[in-house]
């Protein structure tokens, strides 16, 4: 299936077959990292926009790298805090990025639907690298690239998603993701960290650990912030840990021989994930940072106008 | 100009006469004078052809923002009474969270005598309970009541300190004057900015729990029959609030209560545009909360309807969600949104709304108005009932453009404005004078 439409903004809206596409052309373009000259002319003369709201290392710098060896020039524009703390409204700074006529601007953003925003009022593509506890599409992508090279294929598998659901786009994206591909989703952690109506995505609700992980095939444990423990959500980060840490003990007791043990980073060695298991034979997390360049190449291409062929030229 | 004019043959609804009948209103000086069949117009009076129009007393919107003093750029009582007057209304109360705030008579006096000199329909202020609206010392109620304030509220702020409250329910007993109520516990709706729903987990954006409004709603209509005070909760948005609110009239407790024209049009499920002129505080909720709110409306629960009309600029309303300003326009759109989505399918008797906007409100507030008896002031809102309107918010009196219903098409809408006995407002079709 080609790929039609101006902007990525969310998972949620996509076909599953658009969902594909997307997969597809990520997992051919992978073999780019291996080559000795990582650079394809299929976006040259292309203006990319890092336009960056909220502090990230890895999606930045995994959106810049795939820019770069697709030959587009990337521009990095970080605003440190709000629009509104910095003076210049997030409705005029977007207007100022068009007058200067890019052809993409990734976008990341504390407020939920900010992506969309920029979507109306652009006329360039708009890729959505994270909008509040919305959805961040390219980390779904990514993972669902990695569940389907390590697994084989997707309609059927069982996913636990583990911990703070409420404020997750990760988590959001791959349900909306996981669903249309025919898998099954249970999410799980202490219920002031689930959101509400959460069986209303299409979800399982868990509130045991125990529960959750056995017998399915991907476990994804989210990232705790240490701020819930001050909201009032959780009493504190050891007894969080205690019952809701990812152990090998655990992972022994309850969860298949062959689970993927996935996390979007970065990882809170110690809180949701014990160190044994982040680095252990399970965890395929380095390989979802790797797969994150490939799917954001693949999105760029697919959306800056470029033929997919081209990459292989 | 003429003293006296005959509005001939338009069918008149005032249901606190219980008429709904083609007569003609005869006023005099100001008042109405005469209202039945076949009246003769005395020499010199104004005639006016109602024929196919609906004469009714005029509305009364008791829940407006009209910003002056302070907020000028979003807001003045000259282009917020141009605004009232062309959305029918004759009459409007406005709220305290002005700049400075109308916690004394200063203040109260400079909204009166602007009303005075520049607007165009009545204007009634409505005065703080605390001072600053922050919640910790009483305003000097008396005084405000004797400057002309026809209630207490800190809309926008909830009064969350009970025992305050109380004192503020008991110190205005004497002034006959209600207390309003904007009922949002704040530890409850802390950061969130739309309904706690399907909806707000889809978006990721924070929640308003319908508990942060019933648990204030339970809490005032208990202080209420412990203080005999009359209550009066603003924009009802729940179906737990409207439970609470019939329960409490039931047992005899003197509540009462108002909704919003947009609480009973739109459910959270407007949220998904992401258009910021769908954020509202309350927020907008369910499909089976506007059910309640419009039985409630239908049944007597919610004594009127009140737009809390809330000009902001537009820099305020175009951002990001979370960050943009809460509230709508109000005044220029309800009458005939209300007519064609609620009147004209027939879920709500068109006697039983005129009451809501009119009567009730004017009964609550001890207002004149309200009724076309003898000796009332003339204050009528006639509507076309056949005229159809799209939104368009390019073409509203108000100096804001804040609303969610730009596009919408109605049929029925307002077609001349009355006060005391003045035209005020008259609905010019597009390409005829100016």
């Amino acid at each position: 299936m080609g790929w039609t439409r101006k902007d990525l903004l969310t998972i949620r809206e996509l076909e599953p077959a658009e969902i594909l596409t997307l997969v597809d052309t990520a997992a051919s373009l992978q073999e780019i990292a291996g080559r000795e000259i990582k650079k394809v002319p299929a976006l040259r003369g292309k203006t990319i926009v890092n336009l960056f709201y909220e502090n990230s290392t890895r999606t930045r710098t995994s959106f810049e790298i795939a820019g770069k060896w697709l030959s587009a020039d990337v521009i990095n524009f970080s605003a440190s805090g709000s629009s509104a703390a910095k003076g210049e409204s997030f409705v005029d700074t977007a207007r100022n990025i068009a007058a200067m006529s890019p052809d993409v601007v990734v976008v990341r953003h504390a407020s939920s639907g900010a992506p969309a925003l920029l979507a109306r009022e652009l006329s360039c593509a708009i890729v959505n690298a994270g909008d509040g506890a919305h959805e961040h599409p390219t980390q779904a992508l990514l993972d669902l690239l990695t569940i389907r090279e390590k697994k084989g294929h997707f309609e059927g598998l069982s996913v636990a998603i583990v911990g703070d659901i409420a404020h997750s786009r990760v988590a959001r994206s791959n349900i909306h993701g996981m669903k249309k591909l025919g898998m099954t989703v249970t999410v799980a952690g202490p219920p002031t960290l689930i959101p509400p109506y959460a069986q209303e995505l299409g979800c399982k609700v868990s509130y045991r650990l125990e529960d959750a992980i056995r017998d399915v095939d991907v476990i994804m444990m989210l990232r705790l912030q240490q701020e819930r423990m001050h909201a009032g959500l959780i009493p504190s980060l050891r007894e969080y840990s205690r019952y809701w840490g990812l152990t090998l003990d655990r992972l022994a007791a309850h969860a298949r021989p062959d689970v993927l043990i996935m996390h979007p980073g970065p990882v809170n060695r110690g809180v949701e994930l014990s160190p044994e298991v982040a680095d252990g034979p399970y965890s395929v997390i380095l390989d979802q940072v790797a797969k994150g360049v490939a799917v954001r190449m693949a999105v760029l291409l697919l959306l800056a106008g470029g033929r997919g062929g081209e990459a292989h030229s | 100009m003429t003293t006296s004019m005959l509005i001939r043959g338009g069918r008149v609804i005032d249901p606190a006469a219980s008429i709904d009948a083609v007569q003609d209103v005869l006023i005099e000086h100001g008042k109405i004078a005469r209202v039945g069949g076949g009246l003769t117009a005395p020499e010199g009076a104004l005639q006016l052809d109602a024929r196919g129009k609906w004469v009714c007393p005029g509305f009364i919107d008791m829940h407006v923002h009209l910003r002056e003093p302070g907020h000028e750029y979003k807001e003045t009582v000259a282009t917020g009474t141009r605004a009232a007057a062309a959305g029918g209304f004759t009459a409007v109360c406005c709220m305290a969270n002005t700049q400075p705030v109308n916690d004394n008579r200063a203040v109260t006096d400079y909204i009166r005598a602007k009303a005075d000199s520049e607007g165009v329909v009545r204007v009634y202020p409505i005065g703080a309970v605390t001072r600053g609206l922050d919640g910790k010392e009483l305003a000097e109620l008396a005084e405000l009541a004797e400057a002309g304030c026809v209630a207490f509220s800190d809309d926008g702020h909830c009064v969350m300190n009970a025992e305050l409250y109380r004192r503020a329910m008991e110190y205005t007993l004497p002034f006959g004057a209600p207390v309003i109520s904007h009922a949002e516990d704040h530890t409850l709706s802390r950061a969130g900015c739309m309904n706690e729903g399907v909806v707000s987990t889809e978006l990721g954006l924070p929640g308003i729990p319908a508990a942060a409004e019933d648990v204030m709603v339970a809490r005032d209509v208990v202080l209420a029959e412990l203080t005999g005070a009359h209550v009066h909760i603003a924009h009802l948005s729940t179906a737990g609030a409207v439970r609470i609110v019939r329960e409490a009239k039931a047992r005899g407790v003197r509540v009462t209560a108002e909704v919003t024209p947009h609480h009973l049009l739109l459910t959270e499920e407007a949220v998904r545009s992401w258009d910021p002129n769908t954020r509202m505080a309350p927020p907008l909720r369910t499909k089976r909360d506007t059910e309640a709110l419009l039985e409630g409306l239908a049944d007597g629960t919610i004594d009127c309807v009140a737009t809390d009309h809330a000009p902001h600029a537009l820099s305020e309303k175009e951002g990001e969600f979370d960050h943009a300003a809460n509230g709508i326009v109000g005044l220029e759109t309800a009458v005939a949104l209300m007519l064609d989505r609620l009147v004209r399918p027939g879920l709500l008797p068109v006697s039983t709304l005129v009451s809501r906007l009119s009567r009730d409100p004017a009964r609550l507030l001890r207002l004149p108005g309200g009724a076309l008896g003898v000796g009332a002031p003339a204050d009528i809102t006639l509507i076309d009932p056949d005229a159809t309107v799209t939104i368009d918010p390019a073409r509203f009196r108000s100096r804001s453009r804040n609303t969610p219903f730009a596009g919408w098409t109605a049929t029925g809408r307002p077609w001349k404005t009355i006060v005391g006995g003045r035209l005020v407002w008259e609905h010019v079709a597009e390409g005829q004078r100016p």
